[in-house]
């Protein structure tokens, strides 16, 4: 016997199951099928609006920053502010995304080169799938156009965020996920910059992940 | 649910510490159950079979609640100056029985019994006592009557109506002292810890008296403040309830006045 | 790596700990920190109480249904170009987990935190197979560093203060400048930040743990607040997922609702920063990511455990809110419980794994207080299952023989109410009147257990129910 068929059998043993039961087979399908839902807080539901009020409110509580820009256009702009402010150098990477490559970056001073990141890079922004207002989380996925290293090995990590993506709850991300069809090799929903309360539970923000993340919610 | 019966027969379950070490405890409750309005009974009685249910004894643990509820079974309540008594007798009699009939016998039994203090300001709506008592006390929340039976606000409600009393909370007052019953024993190092952080937040609120409502914890605490030296008394909530705290706190001599 | 549990010798252990003046100080910071940090958090989302039942209801659908759900969940991933391997035992995963990593040549392997990786012993495994294996979360890598285990299942080195990590990392980190400050965690963070960089980035194999697997997916889940997980399952050419069988859950949503209140439960944020889900191997587009993707699903005494009365068990999502919120691991900490789970989850689950013949002391040093199951987000009745471990002993006579005789005579008397009174009145009013000057013994025989550390009030004098009955016939005269 396979461990597999071991396992099956003693799980269905102590069950005092066949795995055949019909009944059990439909509820199960059904729940798959149906994918209910738990209870969902009041916290991150209300109007566009108000869901940007709220995004904006838990967004500092988890050390991240975060601000509203009328148009993508303002993104360059934003980011060689940020990194001047904080006495960076303006270098930056993106990944395939054209919503980030159509952008003008010269324009703005950074010097922005394109692809993953292989541990060198100090700056890179990548473009979120969604956004949640209850916790003030991105929704980034894996891909030529988001690379995932983007996200996990510079030090510096911004993040493009269309208000109309920002959703009121995790649970409606997902459905969206969902409906775009087979999910990618990674989705990272990111609440706020790396940190660890590993020695003597002092918070640090930059363990292994970024120090400081930066998101940009774009209006139009 | 039908309304308290005018005089209610009660049954006090006095529960084997006060029985054994602390009569007075048991003359207070009965005293504040009589005022009250009670007439209060005392069935015959020796234990509820916590200590063998805990050390996972069933059968004795049955057996003595089988005893139990024979015993009070002309009673209209059944109470106990114990949280962790009467969550033995609420929350785990119905437990020790497979046997419908039985098991239903045990629900009906739970359902009219209660612990003193909860009992007082609950079921007989008793809002205040005619006691008196002069200076500062603090409160310690027994496990079982906290988290099995819910019970924080009351004893806090009645020693509001005392007259001169001043309750001063101590840090963790809802934090085990680390009885445990057995465990006090068995484990005795670790529940020395644990009770040498709970003395020392006694201390720390100040208040020349500790309070609670179950024997066992105050023995415990009581126990660790006489070793340490510490000047403070140790009483049950009920003899402050009844006024009655002419007898010496637990663990002192009998000369002692503070 | 610890495979050999210690538990027998658990009163010598806690007997340290107790002792320890570094633990004593590190354990301070567990018992502020974690539970005020869980209060505010659940103070601030009105729901929580309601979130908890449904975690509760969702787990135990899943339980009942647990081969459906893990032969949905087996199918998924492999349509999404993963592989799934059974394990019945720690031997036989620790042996797939190797195999697979000597396949494609692997000399070092990173690891994300994975308490099930501890309970199979398999970092000691990749050891011996002549491959190294680094320990990426901090307070993991410390403790490899220090060649210890973990003392808490989510913040396992809480038990170290600052000044023994520096004292570690001035040890190992030989090739760093001796002079630099290392005095402040920070300076900590900084130097063990640059030197796990390069293992992320050297590493042939990521191993990771999973919070979660979702059957409708085929995906697993990592929580993380460093990102230790995510370098360690994105860099490297093979990502290994070790997971228990019970980690399953049918849906988005409802790994979604476990979600919110694990965080929550463990370190009082709404959610840790990186929350990961991943589906197989990179796809043909993507320019970072494994190229294979392995789970390896252990069961290891799991698939007994259901339809028992320990069942409630497996509901457990290792958050760390019993042990943070427990008198007894306050007092001597996690190494003291003596194996890989501390706490109330490990008092309960430790004699389902390695038998209560070993592991029977954790279920017995409790006092019931209740508070973990006060605080547990799928409301496992802790001390209630403690309590049927302490029965299965009783019933097979492994309680120790003092007590259970003590038991019998307190049993003995306890049925017969009138030789009780007889028995009471004279052990009472003998003991009375032997205390009568001090109210108290300070030594007293059979009672060395509780009178080595505090002193035994003594009675009043008679019994209450003789002195009752006297007053009652006194009033009717």
């Amino acid at each position: 016997m396979s461990a597999r068929d071991d396992i099956f059998a003693n799980i269905r043993r102590s069950l005092g199951v066949s795995g055949k039961e019909t009944t059990r087979h439909a509820a199960v399908a059904q729940r798959l099928a149906d994918t209910p839902r738990g209870p969902i807080p009041a916290r991150g539901q209300g109007s566009p609006a108000g869901r940007l009020a709220t995004f904006i409110g838990e967004a500092p509580r988890v050390s991240a920053t975060v601000v509203v820009l009328d148009t993508a256009q303002a993104v360059p702009e934003e980011i060689a502010r940020f990194l001047r402010d904080a006495h960076l150098p303006l270098t930056l990477k993106h990944g395939e995304d054209a919503r980030l490559s159509s952008l003008d970056w010269q324009a703005a001073g950074l010097d922005v080169t394109r692809g993953h990141s292989d541990g060198a890079d100090l700056n890179a922004v990548t473009h979120a799938f969604g956004g949640v207002a209850e916790t003030g989380s991105l929704v980034l996925l894996s891909g030529a156009d988001n690379p995932v290293t983007l996200t996990f090995l510079p030090d510096n990590h911004f993040v493009v965020l269309a208000a109309t993506d920002l959703t009121s709850d995790l649970e409606s991300v997902l459905v969206k996920l969902r409906r775009a069809g087979a999910l990618p090799r990674t989705v990272n929903i990111v609440t706020g910059p790396s940190r660890s309360a590993d020695i003597e539970q002092t918070l640090l923000l930059g363990a292994h992940g970024p120090r400081r993340l930066h998101i940009m919610v774009t209006l139009n | 649910m039908t309304a308290a019966p005018a005089r209610p027969r009660v049954g006090l379950f006095a529960t084997c510490l006060v029985d054994l070490f602390r009569p007075s405890v048991g003359f207070a409750a009965a005293k504040l159950l009589e005022e009250a309005g009670c007439e209060v009974l005392v069935p015959p009685q020796t234990c509820c079979g916590q200590p063998a249910f805990n050390s996972g004894d069933r059968v004795t643990a049955r057996d003595l609640a089988l005893q139990v509820m024979d015993a009070f079974s002309g009673c209209d309540y059944i109470v106990a100056p114990s949280g962790s008594c009467t969550g033995q007798m609420v929350k785990h009699f119905p437990e020790l029985f497979d046997e419908p009939q039985l098991a239903m016998r045990a629900r009906a039994f739970a359902a009219k019994t209660f612990e003193l203090v909860s009992f007082l300001t609950d079921v007989l709506k008793v809002t205040s006592v005619e006691a008196s008592y002069e200076g500062r006390v603090t409160y310690h929340d027994s496990c079982s009557g906290l988290r099995e039976l819910g019970i924080q606000s009351q004893p806090r409600a009645l020693l509001a109506s005392v007259q001169g009393l001043e309750l001063v909370e101590m840090k963790e007052s809802d934090v085990c002292c680390g009885f445990g019953g057995t465990f006090a024993a068995k484990y005795g190092e670790i529940s020395d810890a644990i009770v040498t952080k709970k003395t020392a937040h006694v201390s720390e609120s100040g208040a020349p008296l500790l309070l609670a409502g179950d024997l066992g914890c105050l023995m415990n605490m009581a126990g660790k403040i006489t070793r340490q030296g510490k000047e403070i008394d140790v009483r049950h909530v009920a003899e402050v309830l009844a006024g009655m705290c002419d007898e010496p706190p637990i663990g002192a001599r009998k000369e002692t006045r503070r | 790596m610890t495979l050999h549990p210690t538990t027998p010798d658990f009163k010598d252990n806690a007997h340290r700990a107790l002792h320890d003046p570094e633990l004593q100080k590190a354990l301070g910071h567990v018992q502020h920190g974690f539970i005020y940090k869980r209060q505010s958090a659940v103070e601030r989302l009105p729901e929580f109480e309601t979130l908890r039942e449904s975690a509760r209801d969702l787990k135990n659908h899943v339980l009942k249904n647990l081969d459906l759900y893990l032969e949905t969940y087996e199918r998924n991933v492999t349509a999404s170009g993963g592989h799934v391997h059974f394990a019945r035992t720690s031997a036989e995963a620790c042996e797939t987990i190797v195999n697979i990593c000597k396949s494609h040549g692997a000399k070092s392997v990173t690891k994300g935190k994975s308490m099930v990786s501890e309970e199979i012993g398999l970092n000691s495994a990749i050891e011996a197979a002549g491959m190294q294996a680094v320990e990426t979360d901090l307070g993991e890598y410390i403790i490899q560093l220090r060649g210890e285990t973990p003392s808490h299942i989510i913040a396992p080195a809480v038990h170290l203060t600052k000044e023994q990590v520096e004292g570690d990392f001035r040890r190992v980190h030989t090739h760093l400048d001796g002079a630099r400050d290392l005095s402040e965690p920070v300076q900590l963070l900084t130097e063990a930040r640059g030197v796990l960089r390069e293992k992320f980035l050297a590493a042939d194999v990521g191993i990771t743990g999973a919070n979660f697997l979702i059957a409708e997916t085929g995906t697993s889940i990592i929580v993380t607040n460093e990102g230790n997980g995510d370098l360690t399952q994105s860099l490297p050419k093979v990502h290994i997922v070790i997971a228990s069988i019970e980690k399953v859950v049918p849906t988005l949503e409802d790994a979604s609702l476990l979600l919110r209140v694990l965080a929550r439960s463990a370190t009082g944020q709404d959610m840790s920063v990186y929350t990961t889900l991943s589906t197989g191997p990179r796809r043909e587009t993507d320019p970072d990511g494994p190229e294979h993707y392995h789970v390896v699903l252990v069961d290891n005494g799991r698939s007994a455990m259901l339809g028992t009365e320990f069942e409630d068990m497996l509901r457990c999502i290792r958050c760390g809110a019993c042990m943070n919120h427990c008198p007894v691991y306050h007092a001597i900490g996690g190494h003291a419980y003596g194996w890989v789970y501390p706490g109330p989850m490990g008092a309960v689950l430790t004699p389902s794994l390695i038998g209560v013949e070993k592991g029977g002391h954790l279920p017995n040093a409790s006092t019931f207080c209740g508070r973990c199951e006060s605080v547990c987000p799928v409301k496992i009745p802790l001390p209630k299952l403690m309590r049927h471990w302490r029965e299965n002993e009783f019933e097979r006579h492994l309680t120790p023989s003092v007590q259970r005789f003590g038991l019998k005579i307190w049993g003995f008397f306890a049925k017969n109410p009138r030789l009780y009174s007889l028995a009471s009145r004279a052990a009472m009013s003998t003991l009375a009147w032997l205390g009568r000057d001090k109210g108290r013994f300070a030594a007293l025989p059979l009672a060395k257990g509780w009178t080595d550390y505090r002193d035994l009030p003594a009675p009043q004098g008679d019994t209450f129910q003789a002195q009752w009955r006297k007053r009652q016939q006194e009033k009717r005269r």
